[in-house]
């Protein structure tokens, strides 16, 4: 069967799914253990894939924002003896500004200086009694400079001056967050396979506990299809029920996670933006996507081993 | 339509049934007899594709049940009504469900059936328990109910293992005059049943051909019933 085949048999299967039949589904007992399991299996997973869905989304969010904001600026560090600090600061911020691609310099204050220092050193650092180095911020246009030049420049005009382009440092944080989005994107499909496991051996089960309706239905003209079919439209109406319970726990649980603050760093960025917001809902469709295919391959498989 | 030529069946090493050939035409009335284990519900189910010889020919409405797939075994077994001894209900639908069984998992409309399935509950005498659960039924009960399943679909062939074995005599004759009034009808009915006496009342009424299963092998009764 051709590959369009096989899609056309497997969307004709959906869509008999879909619409139903009442009698059909009466054959198959309602009651039973493999009831629960599935729809709190379902449930399960689809809470997790809530918060793998929004980890995945918050760090592609993330590794997006640093790769851009880190490629656009960089520091220019002038360590020299005290007396010639000063001028060496401006012989740097001088080459800067005659350096093509650098859109604008600017010498950090004290203040800001003892900003950044403040989280290793406490608020009451005096900074004056300290050697510490002079930062210029450089900013970028779009077209960028030459690092190496810039280097060579900076090395002959002041020679205390040790450009960092940050590029030492951005590029571990940005393969760390992309690694990470990749992470959440293996953890939705391991808990897809999980599902699909749970749910195959639930079916199974019900199969076996099932067997004198397979017995009867056969003995009267049911054809496999149709034993396997009242199976599936259960277990895929209850995964449905359960991942969509699952999904608005979930969805509730990443709208209650503290707001982000500018000291929460990166936890507090986790959650869904805008439009992201829109992710979750696919999740229950899938759910039931993946007991659909998951039952009736157990299914077809079970009868196929009962002659 | 249902054909078996030299058919043996082998079970656990050794052989059930031997050399068996029999041609079940339409309208035909059989007995299959023997004493208990002798095969009598293996050929049965020979003919109903529940089994599949070992060796020989079975042919079903002009089929080689040996080259047929599982969906057409279904679709051909949708023209044979089987009566079991156990009967096999699903004990958690209605006795009206069913029997409606084999209408609903062919995919035709009970609803747009329903007054021929009513006018069937009735014909089994079962209409005062239509919506009861099947073990809320007496043995007889269970029976009729049985053979009204059996032939909802309007089959050409009824195949009724021990039909009577869990009945007493009135309920024997009761079933068996449907049986009877079904053949009438055109039907081919196959009996298998122990009970020499049900043989004998029944021959009285229709014309039926009696075979007796004996060292594996199908014979034709002779006057010794």
């Amino acid at each position: 069967m051709s590959i369009l085949g096989k899609l056309r048999g497997t969307f004709g299967a959906v869509a008999e799914v879909a619409g139903g039949d009442r009698a059909a589904d009466r054959v198959v007992p309602p009651t039973g253990f493999t009831a629960t399991l599935t729809t709190f299996t379902a449930g399960a997973m689809a809470f997790l894939a809530v918060f793998a869905l929004a980890l995945s989304l918050a760090t592609g969010r993330l590794a997006e924002r640093w790769a851009s904001e880190l490629a656009q600026t960089s520091t220019v560090r002038i360590s020299a003896p005290i007396e010639e600090i000063e001028a060496q600061t401006l012989a740097a911020q001088e080459v800067l500004r005659t350096t093509p691609g650098v859109m604008r310099s600017r010498i950090m204050s004290e203040e800001e200086q003892m900003l950044l220092l403040e989280p290793w050193f406490g608020p009451d650092l005096p900074l004056e009694d300290l050697p510490i180095p002079r930062l210029i911020e450089v900013v970028e246009d779009e077209t960028g400079y030459d690092a190496a030049g810039l280097r060579l420049r900076l090395a002959g005009e002041a020679p205390g001056a040790f450009l960092d382009d940050h590029t030492r440092w951005r590029r571990p944080l940005v393969d760390a967050a992309k690694r990470l989005r990749g992470l959440g994107w293996i953890a939705i499909a391991l808990i897809a396979l999980s599902t699909a496991a749970m749910i195959t051996l639930a079916a199974r089960a019900a199969l076996a506990a099932n067997a004198q309706v397979i017995r009867v239905t056969r003995l009267v003209g049911a054809r496999d299809v149709y034993i396997a079919r009242a199976f599936v439209r259960r277990f895929t109406i209850r995964a449905m029920f359960g991942a969509a319970v699952g999904t608005i726990a979930g969805s509730i649980a990443i709208a209650l996670l503290p707001s982000a603050a500018d000291e929460g760093a990166f936890l507090t960025g986790l959650g869904f933006q805008g439009w992201d917001w829109l992710w979750p809902l696919t999740i229950p469709p899938l759910a039931a996507l993946v007991a659909f295919w998951a039952t009736r391959s157990a299914a077809l498989r079970t009868l196929n081993e009962v002659k | 339509m249902i054909e078996l030529e030299n058919v043996a069946y082998s079970y656990g090493g050794g052989d059930l049934l031997t050399d068996i050939s029999l041609r079940l035409q339409a309208g035909s009335f059989h007995f299959l007899t023997g004493p208990s284990g002798a095969g009598k519900s293996t050929f049965l189910k020979l003919c109903y594709m529940e089994l599949a010889a070992s060796k020989g020919l079975v042919q079903v409405f002009g089929q080689d049940v040996a080259v047929l797939g599982r969906d057409k075994i279904a679709i051909a077994r949708r023209r044979i009504g089987v009566v079991h001894q156990e009967c096999q209900f699903l004990d958690h639908l209605s006795v009206e469900e069913n029997i409606a069984l084999p209408l609903t998992v062919s995919g035709r409309d009970v609803y747009a059936e329903r007054q021929n399935l009513a006018d069937l509950i009735g014909w089994v005498g079962l209409t005062n328990q239509r919506n009861q659960l099947p073990p809320e039924l007496s043995g007889g009960e269970r029976q009729r109910a049985a053979l009204a399943r059996a032939v909802i679909m309007g089959p050409d062939v009824i195949l009724a293992d021990e039909p009577t074995g869990n009945v007493d005599w009135e309920m024997s004759q009761r079933l068996m005059s449907l049986l009877i009034e079904l053949n009438k009808m055109g039907k081919s009915v196959l009996v298998a049943t122990h009970d020499l006496n049900l043989i004998r009342t029944t021959k009285a009424q229709v014309s039926a051909r009696v075979l007796r299963i004996k060292d594996q092998r199908l014979q034709l009764a002779g006057a010794d019933l």
